[in-house]
């Protein structure tokens, strides 16, 4: 099989597994008080360390959190009540259009629940954010802006955003600025006090970690108020007995990922680049998506004019190649993604693209084996989506 | 053979995907998202839609074993059985929307994709047999037989359509997927319209066409005798929900005769008006052999379910043309006669047009 959806998920790393395992077998509540408890706890503690040491954070700015999904819940929703309660006008957030659905509808759902306002970030055609229209949303807002939310780098197309540029901004106007760095940490360069950020998402399984953890960054003195109560666990921003073994886990993965993130960027964005220029050749009228140098290594992110890309999947799939609409499903269904449209793309182009994600264990094996099947499924997809008579 | 096999959640698609795999062929599921809105369309509907039968499908593929997706024929299918569905009975015809399904999603739409994609044939669950000899028969289980929604299919439909389920009993379906871990084994059946939540089709009609009083009509003697919010409501055969202001003079039931959009009149009369001798149908499929150039003596079926009887049926250019040996009470427009020749092996269909009168 050949695995090309790294960004959906990665396979966990040998060390982070071993130390998953191993830690799983050890009874203890981090937050008891005998032996058993303080063995869980050092553990824990020893993981929060490890992980702000490697991404610029202090220990007691890594809130420990049941992954990507969660974090960035905590932030757009935890950091609006908080700055709304300091002050009843600040209700805008100010977002940008190519987010990941946990932070668009988290904001969506502000919008409909708690009479938010929501000031979207246009993107240019490759899926980049400009700080001076951020510089122009604050300047009118001033004093009404709760918080300023952009990724790091995008799920879909993988531009990376200017982010360091973004959070000064938003630090003029004296802003929280929280960054979704779920795809970028472990493959791009991510420090969180030199980016300037006031909160940030990381999540374990993109980088070689477990599933179901993952960790916010969250500044010291920025406030958030928790989606989840009970024993107040992270700091009181975060509730839930802590979960040992997968935040042992995750810091081996993040402390492995982010340390060897200049080896792993040049050696995947070689096969990338190889796997772009290949593609190219086989399918000369294909759109290549996405900013061309400020990118993911990983990603490659096509259009096939003339194609559905779920046709194309299905095609890919049948043989041994996975990769992805990079669409959000309803029951499945694929929508036109609406990264795609921001960029400017219309319905047909966004339906017809497909992205290819590699990871720490992609091989020239499995550049190869695309580059195989693509024209004959291309062919096939272009087919499927003729329009035909009717009967 | 690589086949799609068209996974609705139910227990009778899930079966037949599993024996199509059990066949030694190389099969794919695809669930086709039907609904614009799924919350609003029945769970357990036939062929539909809901996001409970979505996951129930994908389920059944992963405990099968098989690639699965969800395709969206949400469009196609609103154009052309929703839209269908209304525009007919406005035109005061009774439509049957699986058969339209089947003829226009399933084996048009699906099929067509399938194929371009490289797959040989479409699977699905409908209880009928289609063998070797490629003759559409009857199920062995006669009560949920559902050759009569399949009759409409062109021959080149027939040959890369697969019907596992044929030589089954429902009963033998339900048991056949308890062994093979499917949960939907226990799956209550589905009889209603898929797209009407409520199973309330006068109220889904008015929705979409609004209310449009008219008067009821004796047949005999043109009198007045109730009224209506909408001719569309009402199906030929009908007896209940007239809500007559007079009794008949004779004290017997009247039953709707007929429907004229043109004056939104629904005419009413005694049962024995409603018989019918004589069957007129258009856009006739015969694949039950070659077209025939000779009246064919055979049996006839005038409705899903409906009762058979012994007819003489000819084809003539766009036009079927059934006499019936003994006349038959509630034959509405938009249904499709359906034509049969009895056999040891399952009854074979021979063809099937859509009535016209």
């Amino acid at each position: 099989m050949a695995y090309l959806d790294h960004a959906a998920t990665t396979p966990m790393l040998d060390e982070a597994l071993e130390a998953y395992v191993a830690t799983a077998r050890e009874v203890g509540n981090a937050s008891s008080l005998h032996a058993a408890g303080r063995r869980a706890r050092r553990r824990v503690e020893e993981s929060r360390e490890r992980v702000a040491a490697v991404l610029g954070a202090r220990p007691s700015e890594v809130i420990f959190t049941g992954g990507g999904t969660e974090s960035d819940n905590l932030a757009v929703k935890g950091i609006f009540w908080a700055r709304r309660g300091a002050g009843p006008d600040r209700r805008r957030v100010i977002s940008s259009a190519v987010e990941h659905h946990a932070v668009l509808d988290s904001v969506d759902w502000l919008i409909e629940h708690e009479r938010a306002e929501i000031g979207w970030l246009p993107v240019d055609s490759a899926g980049r954010l400009d700080p001076e229209t951020l510089r122009a949303e604050l300047t009118a807002y001033a004093d009404r802006v709760a918080l300023v939310t952009a990724m790091w780098a995008n799920n879909e197309v993988g531009t990376v955003q200017p982010v360091a540029e973004l959070a000064a901004v938003a630090a003029e106007h004296g802003v929280p600025f929280h960054t979704d760095a779920i795809q970028a940490v472990g493959q791009v360069p991510v420090d969180f006090a030199a980016s300037g950020a006031a909160a940030l998402t990381v999540t374990g399984h993109k980088l070689g970690g477990p599933i179901g953890v993952g960790a916010l960054l969250l500044g010291r003195d920025v406030a958030a108020v928790p989606l989840l109560h009970g024993g107040g666990q992270e700091r009181d921003v975060r509730s839930g007995t802590l979960d040992t073994a997968g935040i042992v886990a995750f810091a081996v993965a993040v402390e492995t990922a982010v340390k060897g993130q200049q080896e792993y960027a040049a050696r995947v964005a070689a096969l990338r680049d190889d796997l772009i220029e290949r593609v190219r050749r086989a399918v000369p009228e294909v759109v290549y998506n996405g900013d061309p140098t400020d990118r993911l290594p990983g990603n490659a992110h096509f259009s096939f004019p003339g194609c559905e890309g779920d046709a194309l999947l299905l095609l890919l799939d049948a043989q041994g190649i996975a990769c992805s609409t990079g669409s959000a499903c309803s029951a499945g269904v694929a929508q036109p993604s609406h990264v795609l449209l921001a960029m400017g793309a219309d319905d047909d182009r966004a339906r017809s693209s497909l992205r290819f994600t590699l990871g720490h264990t992609s091989t020239q094996a499995d550049v190869d084996a695309l580059v195989a099947a693509l024209p004959a499924a291309v062919e096939r997809a272009r087919r499927a989506a003729a329009p035909r008579t009717p009967r | 053979m690589r086949v799609l096999a068209a996974m609705s959640g139910g227990v009778d698609s899930a079966v037949a995907a599993a024996r199509a795999v059990a066949a030694g062929h190389d099969v794919t599921g695809v669930h086709l998202a039907l609904a614009r809105n799924p919350q609003t369309y029945r769970t357990g509907a036939r062929g539909c839609c809901t996001l409970e039968d979505s996951r129930d499908a994908r389920r059944a593929a992963d405990v099968i074993g098989i690639p699965f997706y969800v395709w969206d024929m949400a469009d196609r299918f609103h154009e052309d059985v929703v839209d269908d569905f209304v525009a007919e009975y406005a035109a005061g015809r009774t439509p049957n929307p699986c058969l339209r399904c089947n003829e226009k999603i399933k084996f048009a739409a699906v099929l067509d994709r399938a194929v371009a994609l490289g797959f040989d044939a479409v699977v699905t669950g409908h209880h009928a047999r289609l063998g070797p000899d490629g003759l559409l028969r009857r199920s062995v289980d006669v009560a949920k037989d559902q050759s009569y929604v399949l009759a409409v299919l062109t021959r080149e439909q027939l040959d890369r359509s697969m019907f596992p389920l044929g030589d089954s009993t429902k009963a033998q379906v339900r048991t056949e997927a308890a062994e093979r871990g499917l949960a939907v084994a226990d799956k209550p059946d589905s009889h209603d319209i898929c797209f009407i939540a409520d199973g309330d089709t006068r109220g889904f009609l008015a929705g979409r066409l609004g209310e449009a009083p008219g008067d009821v009509v004796d047949a005999s003697t043109g009198a007045v005798v109730g009224s209506h919010t909408g001719a569309y409501a009402y199906t030929v055969g009908q007896r209940r929900g007239l809500h007559l202001d007079r009794p008949a003079p004779d004290g017997r039931p009247r039953y709707v005769l007929s429907i004229t959009p043109k004056t939104n009149t629904v005419t009413v009369g005694p049962a024995e008006a409603l018989e019918v001798s004589q069957v007129r149908a258009t856009r006739p499929v015969w694949t039950g052999g070659p077209r025939p150039v000779a009246p064919v003596e055979c049996e006839v079926q005038l409705r899903a379910h409906g009762d058979v009887v012994p007819a003489t049926v000819d084809l003539d250019g766009d036009t079927l043309h059934a006499e019936l040996r003994r006349p038959v009470r509630g034959v509405a427009a938009g249904q499709a006669v359906v034509a049969y020749r009895p056999d040891p092996a399952g009854d074979i269909v021979l063809g099937s047009a859509t009535i016209t009168g």
